[in-house]
């Protein structure tokens, strides 16, 4: 069995569906990029695998040992989070919330996953820091590591690099894939084919069309070609 | 002019007032930073003038202790704008607009149409600034008063990380299995016992300056959360302290010299900030 498994299913808002049809399978270990335009349901369909949302139609089957609050998350910045007063380390305790329960306070064990986490985005450095005072890079960075202290199993990253500037975006990209590397399963939401292709094992692309498949038959399909292509012109794809 | 302090202090309706005043600054300030960061300052301006629409209601129906109407609508009320808050922005905006002017109205026009004193003008007034309310407590409305701050403060500590974690970012909270519904719910129910409580003190006009004050204040100094929090509670506290023996000492009205008082302590905080920022650039 798998991570996820969507059947026939339909995403959006109110009964309005965004996007239909999406068939995909998540194994333990897969890297999955979602593709597409702006607005073909990419952040909708994300919302609805973590269950913020319900899907209009069709079934996602959460399985093998993988338990609902087990998925860690990575949102878009809002508003309220750029000038939000917190420590890093404050911040990325909050990932243990789901560990807690009912329970008021962090254990040592939580205060532990946090500094390791934090550590092992490689900023031990930011940790009594004020996070509105990072850089756009950093503060991805402290989010990653609150991801991290929800789950060992499974990310979901909405645009993880937008808004970063090139260097920092390739040190994102770099940091992800060891992630998966290490073990963690990813679904990403990305803009950037070029680097979809380049780090993803699989690939869904969401829109008029719905495709899933591995990164190669992506690649030789016609959704892929067009998509490619359309992108190759501002995106500098060979 | 400190023997005069002194013997108003030794008096007990001015110690009174004071237990009271400071137990309101702690619980006003405290859920300040949560409604600021959240953009849910203005639920608490509506809330105030429901609570007066409710006690007005009381009044006119000449229940005994006001109380009892007062806080379950004010509650209910609390829960049902949080409701409308997360939806659109612009609804929910005009839904509380559209209520506490509502409620104002009514009011108003409840103790105009069914007056309890001779002196509507003057009672309205009192309820709107809270001129002597904070001087004329009983006994009992000290011990209600007690009890639901300490309540308050219980669960602000118990919940403590929970209202971080849904401050800082509901949708992620969600996702990890946190009831992120019943944490704003919580937090909707302390508001509503706070702007209760704080009536008492600075009249229901004057509410959210208590509330946004210290929090504005303290997030110009400080950088964590928890410092945040604390200086904001000291902050709150000494300010209303200050505002509580001057307006005995030069007998202005509590509710706007605490106001005056805090609007001078941020200007000081900001000051402070804008000096700390200066010398590092």
């Amino acid at each position: 069995m798998s991570y996820i498994k969507a059947v026939n299913l339909s995403v959006g808002y109110d009964r309005e569906v965004v996007s239909e049809n999406i068939n995909f399978t998540v194994e333990p270990g897969d890297y999955l990029c979602i593709v597409g335009e702006n607005g073909s349901g990419k952040s909708t369909l994300m919302k609805t695998i973590l269950n913020l949302i319900k899907p209009i139609g069709g079934t996602i089957t959460v399985g093998d040992g993988l338990r609902k609050n087990e998925i860690g998350y990575l949102p878009q910045q809002t508003m309220v989070q750029r000038d939000f007063p917190a420590s890093v380390t404050e911040i990325v305790l909050s990932g243990c919330q789901a560990r807690c329960g009912l329970r008021p306070f962090y254990n040592r064990e939580e205060k532990e996953l946090a500094k390791e986490n934090i550590r092992r985005m490689g900023i031990e450095d930011l940790a009594n820091r004020c996070y509105r005072e990072l850089s756009g890079g950093q503060q991805q960075r402290v989010l990653l590591a609150r991801a991290l202290c929800a789950t060992k199993k499974i990310l979901l990253l909405d645009e993880p690099v937008s808004g970063l500037d090139p260097k920092v975006t390739a040190e994102m990209y770099e940091l992800i894939a060891k992630l998966n590397k290490e073990g963690v399963t990813i679904i990403m939401i990305s803009h950037d084919i070029t680097a979809a292709v380049q780090y993803a094992s699989h690939i869904l692309h969401v829109g008029d069309t719905v495709y899933f498949g591995t990164k190669e038959e992506y690649l030789n399909s016609e959704e892929g070609r067009f998509f490619l292509s359309g992108q190759g012109k501002d995106g500098g794809m060979e | 002019m400190i023997e005069t302090l002194f013997f108003y202090l030794g008096r007990p309706i001015v110690q009174y007032a004071i237990i009271v005043g400071v137990l309101i600054a702690v619980c006003s300030s405290l859920l300040g930073v949560t409604l600021v960061l959240k953009r849910f300052s203005y639920i608490g301006d509506g809330l105030s003038h429901v609570a007066f629409g409710a006690m007005a209601i009381a009044t006119v129906v000449g229940l005994s202790d006001e109380m009892l109407l007062i806080l379950p609508v004010t509650i209910i009320s609390a829960i049902l704008l949080l409701r409308t808050g997360q939806n659109t922005k612009i609804k929910g905006d005009a839904a509380i607009a559209m209520i506490s002017v509502g409620a104002l109205a009514f009011g108003y026009l409840l103790m105009n149409l069914f007056p309890t004193s001779s002196n509507v003008t003057g009672d309205v007034c009192s309820t709107l600034f809270g001129s002597t309310a904070i001087l004329t407590l009983t006994t009992v409305e000290v011990w209600v008063c007690v009890i639901l701050s300490l309540i308050v403060l219980i669960l602000f500590v118990l919940f403590y990380n929970k209202i971080f974690a849904v401050t800082f970012d509901e949708n992620f909270g969600k996702a990890v299995g946190t009831r992120t519904g019943t944490y704003n719910l919580l937090i909707a129910v302390i508001i509503a016992v706070i702007i209760v409580l704080a009536m008492k003190l600075v009249g229901s006009l004057l509410i959210s300056a208590l509330v946004i004050f210290p929090a504005l204040s303290a997030m110009r100094l400080f950088k964590t959360f928890k410092s945040v929090t604390v200086f904001s509670a000291a902050f709150s506290v000494i300010c209303t302290l200050v505002g509580i023996l001057t307006s005995i000492l030069i007998t202005t009205p509590v509710g706007a010299t605490i106001v005056a008082v805090d609007a001078i302590g941020f200007l000081v905080c900001w000051l402070i900030s804008l000096a700390f920022r200066g010398r590092k650039g």
